[in-house]
């Protein structure tokens, strides 16, 4: 399996994110920069968490026109599983691969601590490893995470089974107060109609070592390892 | 010439900045407030000198940077330099 990183001035874990697919697939991804054009041959892009461009404009907003996105969303359309985590998901929804937007979190509050998040889909290459409905922690580090769209916009994914978290308590119940950031009903990830591309606000890649305090970020590497070859 | 774009959230697009705005406004006293939205204002210089070719390409820069469509709508002049 090879894997590709993209880094954009201001990504910040691009590294953690190396770390993490380097621990699951026994070799180092490609750290490819955006003013590359050229991407090289990969069976997943992965584009990190940051501030690309300081935020500037919208989050995501620049980043999502660097040159080698041209060529991520010409890969991504044809098919090749693209995970874009926190920026990397703003990034996603501004290039059009994913519907909707991130904005300001309704706390107006940069929020940086550990949440829990049911697993809406198991049958996608992201999630294998996942029990449906299991209720995983990960950290979430942002300022513009509360995910919007309007109400057509979220049947249409709910009704299309394209949501991939949802924010919710220890038992699994997602409700208001499991929300951190005033997302439309508790989304805190959602999938492409092919179920190829995902873009979430949680880090996974912050939680793949017992020292980091926990390991449920895991299984997402292990699943994409698992269906890619 | 110059075009000055106004950038505004879509009505019913939730605005916790302009909600906190409000709020300091209250607090400040000014009492008749009765909803804020927050928005961008943005001058961009075109070379163009033709006012229809001038407004096709801000309109283009609108939709594709300028605003997000999806929660914002957009409003521009277009003045001489």
């Amino acid at each position: 399996m090879k894997a590709s990183i993209i880094v954009f001035p201001g990504s910040n874990c691009d590294r953690d994110a190396a770390v993490a697919l380097e621990a699951a697939m026994g070799k180092a991804p490609t750290m490819v920069w955006h003013g590359d054009s050229e991407l090289p041959k990969s069976d997943l892009i992965l584009l990190p968490g940051g501030f690309s461009y300081g935020d500037y404009l919208r989050s995501g907003a620049m980043a999502a026109h660097s040159p080698v996105m041209r060529e991520v969303v010409r890969r991504a359309k044809a098919g090749t599983p693209v995970l874009g985590i926190c920026n990397g998901f703003q990034v996603l929804t501004e290039a059009g691969l994913l519907p909707g937007v991130l904005m300001r979190n309704a706390t107006l509050r940069f929020i940086c601590k550990d949440v829990l998040l049911k697993v809406e889909r198991n049958d996608t290459r992201f999630t294998r490893a996942y029990e449906l409905g299991e209720v995983v922690r990960f950290p979430v580090a942002h300022k513009d995470g509360s995910y919007f769209a309007d109400e057509d916009t979220l049947d249409r994914l709910e009704g299309e089974n394209r949501v991939a978290f949802r924010y919710c308590e220890a038992s699994g119940a997602v409700s208001e107060a499991a929300n951190p950031n005033g997302s439309r009903r508790n989304i805190a990830g959602i999938y492409n109609e092919t179920g190829t591309v995902l873009g979430m606000m949680p880090h996974p890649e912050r939680l793949v070592d017992p020292a980091l305090s926990g390991t449920d970020g895991t299984k997402m590497f292990a699943s994409l390892v698992e269906t890619l070859h | 010439m110059k075009a000055r774009i106004t950038i505004t959230l879509k009505p019913g697009v939730l605005d916790p900045q302009g909600k906190a705005i409000e709020g300091a406004l209250h607090a400040l006293g000014f009492g008749a407030v009765d909803g804020v939205r927050q928005g961008k204002y943005i001058e961009v210089e075109v070379t163009e000198s033709d006012p229809d070719k001038a407004r096709a390409e801000i309109e283009r820069m609108c939709e594709q940077l300028l605003a997000n469509t999806i929660i914002e709508n957009y409003a521009y002049e277009l003045e001489a330099a």
